[in-house]
């Protein structure tokens, strides 16, 4: 039980993380159609995040929101690298790139879990994924022999999968993303 | 008036509406353009106050409508910079031209947005005041402004919804959060009577005129008087304007008449944020130039 | 590259124009275009074409008004009047 709760907590924290750091381009991506696109693609994440937590929720008493919002930033178990705040396009898309791959592979294990309720959302979860697969694989396909591109991978790459402790930036985030609900007392409804 | 110019102007009174290859007069093209150039930039401005939000919203459900929000902002910025670029000014040279201060973007999007309040009143009171705006736009005599008008409209259906289930969760809720509701319609009041504009006579606003637009300044903030101020009455909150009454018999609203002065300070450019958001705009813009030329220009 | 975007609101219907999305390639334009025209399940389906690939054709001729095809090259009240008198019968309706 615990296990899976960890699991669950482990991937949402990721998909959230990862979807408040995309949500950031949102109104300044490099032009308009791709604004549009990828902020798509980081409210799929966040809404990905969402019914992982409402899955651990049940099982621990609370609400997706709390899960996502009340815990103290030391208790996110998110990886590092989306944690990084990353302004530059290319570093978000090595990024994108990266993190995709990485977790198609995590998402198959999933959907072939014993656990019928975890497979049957990764299910769900993959078959959206796929298009921000597609979507990672255009990107890497235009700028894969771009200095920077290139660069910003090499930089990123040896952190997939390192889930060995916080970054400041995660304290920083959480501060931001937590402050109009810290601003009055919990079970506030906004 | 020319006889091509008269009949058009007849034309278009009548209902008539054109393409982007029929034959118009310089007037309305020069005016058109300007216009729909002007509405891209506040789309594309609109999006700043907001989007510092996106990061704060206090919930899930919030986090995502706030961001289909922004994203459907962005996504009318880019309907209506192509219809500008059919019309001859590429997107590049609008952008310059926002940047630089040249060509402006509507009042409002010049003021901050310093609490949670404001995300609710913006959704709810700007937004109502600029789909009346829209809405006389659906009928435009250019048919390409109409169009994307329609999926406008129907994007914004959303965004009104949203800002008001913000605005009654939180007059629903504590003392500090109908506060925050207050304050911020307090703060707003004024950018948003100044909104729609000084009142020009309709024969006298070339918009009209042309039937680029079918309603007159005064008229759309009769429109959005009588279609909000009962919302926000009858939710116990107060407006701070103690002239604001409506009169039962001629059915129009009485209000202190608005800053005209202020409006036109703040739209030439001296918002109390318009220089840090052109800023940011023009910073996006530079971090990303090599992006649209690896992407974009290699494919001209 | 400009793309055009032809959209079905509900099946059987016909395709309509919907707008233009910029980008460098298909990929890209099918990504864009179903971003514009369909985050919302808003299309049933889109049409996605280069700008260039349309053929617009604006001109039609027709000098020596051929109404033989058409509808309006058809008004019969007077011949159909001549021929009720002629046969003593009234229209149908003022009997």
């Amino acid at each position: 039980m615990q296990e899976r709760v960890q699991l669950l907590l482990e991937i949402a924290d990721d998909e959230l993380i990862l979807g408040w750091r995309d949500s950031e381009w949102t109104g300044i991506a490099p032009f308009l159609e791709e604004d549009v696109a990828f902020s798509s693609i980081a409210q799929n994440e966040i809404g990905h995040a969402r019914a992982l937590y409402e899955l651990a929720a049940r099982e621990l008493g609370t609400t997706a929101d709390e899960l996502a919002f009340d815990r103290a930033p030391e208790e996110y178990r998110c990886a590092r690298l989306v944690e990084l705040r990353l302004p530059s396009w290319e570093h978000t898309s090595a990024r994108h790139y990266l993190y995709e791959e990485a977790d198609a592979l995590k998402l198959e294990q999933l959907k072939a879990s014993d656990d019928a309720e975890l497979a049957g959302l990764a299910a769900k979860i993959d078959r959206e994924e796929v298009y921000h697969r597609m979507h990672a694989q255009m990107w890497f396909d235009r700028l894969e022999n771009e200095p920077r591109f290139v660069a910003a991978l090499d930089e990123l790459r040896p952190l997939v999968g390192l889930r060995d402790g916080h970054t400041p930036e995660l304290t920083e985030l959480w501060e931001e993303m937590t402050m109009v609900r810290r601003s009055q007392p919990a079970g506030t409804t906004w | 008036m020319e006889t091509r110019e008269r009949e058009f102007l007849e034309y278009v009174q009548s209902g008539g509406q054109v393409e982007t290859d029929d034959w118009m007069p310089d007037e309305y093209r020069a005016r058109l353009r300007k216009f729909i150039e002007m509405h891209g930039n506040s789309e594309l401005m609109g999006v700043l106050p907001e989007r510092e939000w996106i990061l704060r919203a206090p919930t899930l459900q919030r986090k995502l409508a706030l961001t289909a929000k922004v994203q459907d902002e962005v996504g009318h910025a880019q309907l209506i910079y192509r219809v500008v670029e059919d019309l001859g000014k590429p997107r590049e040279e609008c952008l310059d031209d926002l940047i630089s201060g040249k060509s402006k973007f509507h009042n409002v999007f010049h003021y901050p947005t310093k609490t949670w309040g404001d995300v609710g009143v913006i959704a709810w009171l700007v937004d109502a005041a600029a789909i009346i705006s829209q809405k006389a736009l659906l009928k435009c005599s250019y048919a390409p402004y109409a169009r994307i008008m329609k999926k406008i409209c129907w994007e914004e259906s959303f965004h009104i919804l949203h800002g008001r289930d913000v605005i009654l969760t939180l007059m629903n809720g504590t003392d500090d959060q109908r506060e925050l509701v207050q304050e911020a319609v307090t703060r707003w009041w004024g950018p948003l009577m100044q909104f729609h504009g000084n009142p020009i006579p309709g024969e006298e606003d070339p918009m009209l005129v042309w039937r680029i637009k079918s309603q007159g300044n005064d008229e759309a903030r009769q429109q959005f008087l009588d279609g909000y101020v009962p919302q926000i009455w009858e939710l116990g909150l107060t407006v701070p304007d103690p002239k604001l009454r409506k009169d039962e018999e001629t059915g129009r609203w009485h209000y202190t008449e608005p800053d005209w002065e202020e409006l036109k300070h703040v739209v030439t450019g001296h918002g109390p944020r318009t220089g840090e958001r052109l800023d940011l705009r023009r910073m996006a813009r530079e971090n990303s130039a090599w992006v649209r030329s690896v992407v974009l220009a290699e494919a001209a | 590259m400009i793309y055009e975007v032809f959209r079905q609101e509900r099946k059987g219907q016909a395709f309509q124009h919907a707008g233009s999305v910029e980008a460098p390639d298909e990929a890209f334009a099918e990504w864009y275009a179903r971003e514009q025209f369909g985050r919302r399940g808003e299309s049933e389906a889109l049409w996605v074409v280069a700008r260039e690939a349309i053929l617009p054709i604006e001109d039609f001729v027709d000098e020596l008004n051929r109404n033989y095809h058409r509808v309006d090259g058809y008004p019969l009240k007077e011949k159909l009047k001549e021929a009720r008198a002629r046969a003593g019968t009234t229209a149908a309706r003022d009997r």
